[in-house]
């Protein structure tokens, strides 16, 4: 059944970009928002709007009662969950379907077995594809995990079966480090979970950070190609490309394929990516996670294989199946996404809310700026500080990373600070030009080029 | 006249350090500057907000979780 009145439950850039989806399939919109976001662009362009409660995202984005009622007064048909919030909540997706409406996402079912890290190890094994070497599972007798440490090899990272958050996580460099560590670790996990029992798991060092998007309708499952993510601060993406510049033909089709095998065996519906950590030296690649939602980084995607895969999201969701075979998604050129955001990259990346006093945005050839700004908007400070997203494609990637640097200077964002000045010093890095980094490449670069991450004159 | 300690940025203010814990201060408490009176959280980042005065609380402005605005006083002292 096609969707005839879509709400989409989330806000800024991606609810414009989902807006616009929408819009060109002829689909009537609802936009919810706080009452920090009356004002927002998304509520400016949707057909309808309804406030959902307070700033707070606890009490408005992630209140599922009231988003439910909003759907219901409306009349939408339809729910789109976006990135963040709710997009990963299997409970949230069960009781969209619960109401009679449309869930545009992955089955609650796949969302919990996917969202979970051990469970998504389990289907990854049984489904061939590489993991992280680690324990399957807790592991409680201290000789056992000696033995498991000496098997998977050096460092191993020790973590507290019942944590998270990355408390608790010890990094042994040999078997010494380990013998101290150990107990060390168990005893931490007792007291701060009530629970001793351990995970461990092999640190990949030097890893890059690739991830396979793929589209499913419940039954096929294809793969739009890979993008790579290892520019990450504090774990946050900052620099997206696709395709990884590291990464052979061979590699990329095994790579691929793995993720289609891993999406079928959960029947996959939807858009979803599979991320992995993959190792220059070895050419060894290994299954981290899955997100069962559009990210962020979609459009590097979109732009090298031309399909519009938020379109695609809400044709799946209204019923049909997919449109494309494997053999229609080529792979052409290459693409590369920085996120704009309200930090200060001189001062720590200190987040600044404010005004928009202007917005000059760039265009020309292959360049696209997905954002949620416009002249005289109040960024609100009740959520993150991403601003929006500017894109580039060209034939290569050197060509691409000049697109991006000219892109870069035209563009304008007045009012606050952002993270424009991060990019241009990325743009015109050797090593960045080169391809030549990893997850943890970025941090220490940031140190040593703290004095030239200003606002240029 | 009475003392109030304002908010230097605008956020959502915590008068505690997590849900599950206590406030930070509460009315009739002493506080010396550098205490922490509060978390504004600003764009998912969090700041610690310390007094800048010396006195005691007299009244809590600014209610737990609640959005603010850079200069709005969250605090009274006497």
């Amino acid at each position: 059944m096609a969707i005839k009145k879509l709400l989409i439950a989330n806000r800024g850039e991606i609810a414009v970009r989902i807006i616009r989806a929408a819009q060109e399939l002829g689909i009537a919109t609802v936009q919810v928002h706080s009452a920090a976001d009356a004002d927002s662009l998304a509520v400016k362009m949707a057909d309808e709007a309804v406030n959902i409660g307070p700033p707070m995202a606890s009490k408005s984005y992630l209140n599922i009662a009231n988003i439910l009622k909003a759907a219901a007064e409306t009349g939408a048909d339809a729910v789109h969950p976006g990135y963040g919030f709710l997009a990963e909540n299997a409970d949230f997706a069960d009781a969209v379907e619960a109401a009679g409406l449309i869930w545009v996402g992955p089955k609650g079912s796949a969302i919990r077995v996917m969202g979970d890290k051990v469970a998504a190890r389990v289907a990854a094994q049984s489904a061939g594809v590489p993991v992280v070497p680690g324990s399957d599972g807790r592991i409680d007798d201290p000789d056992q995990a000696r033995a498991l440490a000496l098997k998977i090899g050096f460092p191993v990272m020790i973590k507290a079966a019942a944590g998270g958050g990355g408390r608790g996580i010890r990094i042994a460099q040999d078997i010494e480090e380990f013998d101290r560590l150990l107990p060390q670790a168990s005893a931490e996990a007792k007291a701060a979970f009530g629970d001793g029992g351990l995970y461990m798991e092999k640190v990949i060092e030097r890893a890059r950070h690739i991830e396979v998007q793929i589209l499913g309708d419940g039954t096929d499952v294809i793969h739009c190609f890979e993008r790579e993510c290892s520019l990450q601060r504090r774990r946050q993406k900052v620099w997206e490309e696709a395709p990884s510049a590291a990464l052979p033909q061979a590699m990329r089709e095994k790579l691929c394929a793995s993720a289609v095998v891993l999406a079928k065996a959960v029947q996959y519906r939807g858009a979803g990516t599979l991320e992995y950590l993959y190792d220059d030296a070895s050419g060894a690649f290994y299954f981290i996670e899955m997100n069962t939602r559009i990210q962020v980084e979609h459009p590097v995607t979109e732009m090298i294989t031309g399909i519009d895969l938020v379109r695609e999201m809400l044709r799946i969701a209204g019923g049909l199946p997919l449109r494309y075979s494997q053999n229609d998604v080529r792979l052409t050129g290459h693409a590369i996404e920085v996120r704009i955001c309200a930090e200060d990259p001189a001062q720590g990346f200190k987040p600044g809310p404010g005004t928009i006093s202007t917005l000059k945005v760039p265009g020309g050839p292959g360049v696209r700026f997905d954002t949620m700004l416009y002249q005289g908007y109040t960024v609100p400070p009740f959520y993150d500080s991403l601003l929006g997203k500017l894109i580039v494609w060209d034939e290569t990637r050197a060509q691409a990373i000049s697109r991006m640097a000219r892109a870069l200077g035209e563009l304008e964002v007045g009012g606050l600070p952002t993270t424009k000045p991060l990019h241009q010093a990325l743009a015109r890095d050797a090593e960045v030009q080169a391809g030549q980094f990893h997850t943890r490449w970025l941090e220490p670069w940031l140190d040593q080029n703290a004095d030239r991450l200003g606002e240029e004159a | 006249m009475s003392k109030q300690i304002l908010s230097p940025l605008p956020g959502t203010f915590y008068s505690k350090p997590a849900p599950d814990q206590p406030p930070f201060k509460t009315v009739g408490d002493t506080v010396a500057p550098g205490d922490v009176i509060g978390l504004i959280e600003v764009m998912k980042s969090f700041h610690e907000i310390a007094a800048d005065q010396a006195g005691t609380i007299t009244a809590f402005i600014a209610d737990d979780e609640e959005p603010v605005m850079a200069g709005q006083a969250l605090i009274e002292l006497a």
